[in-house]
């Protein structure tokens, strides 16, 4: 059972959900962080970090004695990261995408492959939760192949709650994709609503079921609830509008276990997860 | 021409909120909504569209059933597994690299330019404005962002206007780098949570790591003030101006829902002075001091 939590909007409470979930099912759990720009979990549940590994991509080396300047890995590479020169030939490794054209077509093998770190991957443990998180290296620009390898720890089999990165496009859908349930975290104001509509086009493109939770519910209007009755996608459950949550939420404290009932109250939200997927099965 | 490039790190501490209000104070500017993945700018500016395009970038292999003799050396050679066993190309893993439509023994595989979303130039009360709309599932952003800061520039260059305003995105990666290079400098809209401090502390990474001056705003100040004071620190460590703080008041999320910049909403209250004054103090800045005439030269 893979969960992930996603919202369109960034701030709208995508790790205060992921990390409630995970620390309130009493049962063994794995919460991957894939929001690997700006990764929070870890500061939320302060797991063990136990085993840390470096996430690395193939980039062309050049071996000037080889090379007869032919052009064909230039030629090759969409991305403008070769130019062949007269006599040099430059390598632009931050416009790389690892895609091995190079590699294959040049004829004189005067190509190395050199590994650089797009990011690296930190596995840690918090009580019966199982932590993974990724981090993109500052200046890095590859930030799917993070997520793939911080997702690749895991089975169907296993509960896994995915927290991803804000936005529609390739980090996001890398996030999403094969996912058994996406839960939409949203708020109910114009920029939330707009995104919501957003991520929801996104997940009706990969065909996952899904529903919503409203955080800081009361704070504007009701716009989300009715588009939410409409699109006929399940509100599972709402967290108030309330400054003791929000400074809650700023010393790093988790909601479940510092505010009365909310243990429950994320227990309730995984028991609706599981009833949506059922009555889907049914139908 | 200067650009002022508001960024955060984390999302939702309120970057377009602030761009918006800076459009009811700015003269003679151009704004950039270069949050091109989930755009919010123009929920609070109505803009009139004058200009739609479509941004075309890249290419996505599609294998010709009728050529393919199924040898399987693509999907050998696609280092992105975006090719599978039924000799389909599964659009969302593919790059656009193009190395199988290349090496293809068969020639079988076509390679037309997708259409990954669509920009537009319009007018809004305030002054004209540049935006996009990358299509869902969209590679390319950097690419977008870059394409909309640029045609922000030459309406700047065309009409004479000496300021871009451009909303940035969230996070740190390959938009948000296409969104700072050659920025006059950002404005990091921070807050005091323990995740607003991690994601503003990475920001000033990558400002630092790519040499674009950065100063910050805190945003929802007194939600923590331990934390507000830390931010304060590490900002005059790392060289940086506070610039304004901002106290937590749903007025912003109040004049949200009425299309309304907080100015318009309620010019008088203790938000809108805040901003003005965080607003000052940004023009007051080395890089945004406009050119003093010299008075000499008139005598």
């Amino acid at each position: 059972m893979i969960i992930s939590v996603a919202s369109g909007k960034g701030g709208t409470g995508k790790t205060t959900v992921a990390t409630n979930l995970a620390v309130s099912l009493k049962k063994d759990v794995f919460l991957l962080d894939c929001d690997v720009e700006e990764p929070n979990c870890h500061l939320f549940l302060n797991p063990i970090i136990n085993k840390t590994e470096p996430v690395i991509a193939p980039v062309p080396r050049i071996d000037l004695e080889k090379c007869t300047f032919c052009k064909k890995c230039m030629d090759i590479c969409r991305y403008g990261a070769i130019a062949v020169l007269k006599k040099d030939v430059m390598i632009f490794e931050n416009l790389c995408h690892s895609c091995g054209g190079c590699f294959e077509v040049c004829p004189e093998n005067a190509l190395i492959e050199k590994q650089r770190v797009l990011g690296e991957i930190e596995h840690g443990v918090k009580d019966h939760i199982s932590f993974i998180h990724g981090r993109l290296e500052i200046g890095q620009v590859m930030v799917p192949p993070i997520i793939k390898k911080v997702r690749s720890f895991t089975k169907h089999e296993q509960i896994t709650i995915i927290d991803a990165p804000p936005g529609t496009s390739c980090p996001v859908i890398a996030a999403m994709k094969g996912a058994d349930f996406v839960l939409l975290v949203t708020e109910p104001t114009p920029f939330g609503l707009h995104d919501l509509k957003l991520a929801v086009e996104t997940i009706k493109i990969l065909g996952i079921p899904h529903g919503i939770v409203i955080n800081r519910a009361g704070l504007g209007n009701d716009d989300v609830k009715a588009y939410a009755i409409k699109q006929n996608i399940p509100i599972l459950m709402e967290i108030p509008f309330d400054k003791k949550i929000a400074q809650t939420y700023s010393k790093g404290q988790m909601l479940a276990g510092t505010l009365p009932g909310y243990t429950e109250r994320f227990q309730v939200l995984y028991d609706r997860i599981i009833q949506v997927m059922e009555n889907r099965e049914k139908n | 021409m200067k650009e002022l490039v508001i960024l955060s790190g984390k999302g939702g501490t309120g970057k377009t909120s602030i761009t918006s209000a800076f459009a009811s104070l700015a003269q003679n500017m151009v704004l950039c909504d270069a949050d091109v993945d989930a755009a919010d700018l123009h929920l609070i500016l109505e803009p009139d569209f004058k200009k739609s395009q479509d941004f075309k970038a890249g290419h996505e292999a599609i294998i010709n059933p009728d050529k393919c003799s199924q040898c399987g050396q693509c999907i050998d050679l696609c280092r992105f597994d975006a090719i599978k066993d039924t000799f389909e190309v599964d659009s969302i893993e593919c790059e656009g690299c193009g190395v199988c439509v290349d090496l293809c023994s068969e020639q079988a595989i076509d390679f037309p330019e997708t259409i990954c979303g669509q920009w537009y130039i319009s007018s809004t009360r305030f002054g004209p404005m540049v935006h996009a709309r990358l299509g869902i599932a969209q590679e390319n952003s950097g690419k977008l962002v870059s394409l909309v800061r640029n045609e922000a520039k030459k309406i700047a260059e065309q009409e004479n206007l000496d300021l871009i305003i451009t909303d940035g995105p969230p996070g740190i990666g390959c938009p948000v780098i296409a969104s700072i290079g050659q920025a006059t400098a950002i404005l990091i809209v921070a807050e005091p949570t323990i995740s607003g401090c991690h994601d503003m502390e990475r920001l000033e990474q990558l400002t630092r790591h790519f040499n674009i001056p950065a100063m910050v705003c805190i945003n929802k100040y007194d939600l923590n003030l331990d934390l507000t004071k830390s931010i304060e620190e590490f900002a005059d460590s790392a060289n940086m101006a506070v610039v304004g703080k901002i106290p937590f008041d749903p007025i912003f999320t109040k004049a949200m829902i009425k299309a309304q910049t907080i100015f318009e909403y309620n010019n008088d209250s203790q938000i809108s002075i805040k901003t003005k004054q965080l607003w000052d103090n940004i023009l007051s800045q080395d890089e945004f001091k406009r050119p003093v005439t010299n008075i000499l030269q008139h005598l």
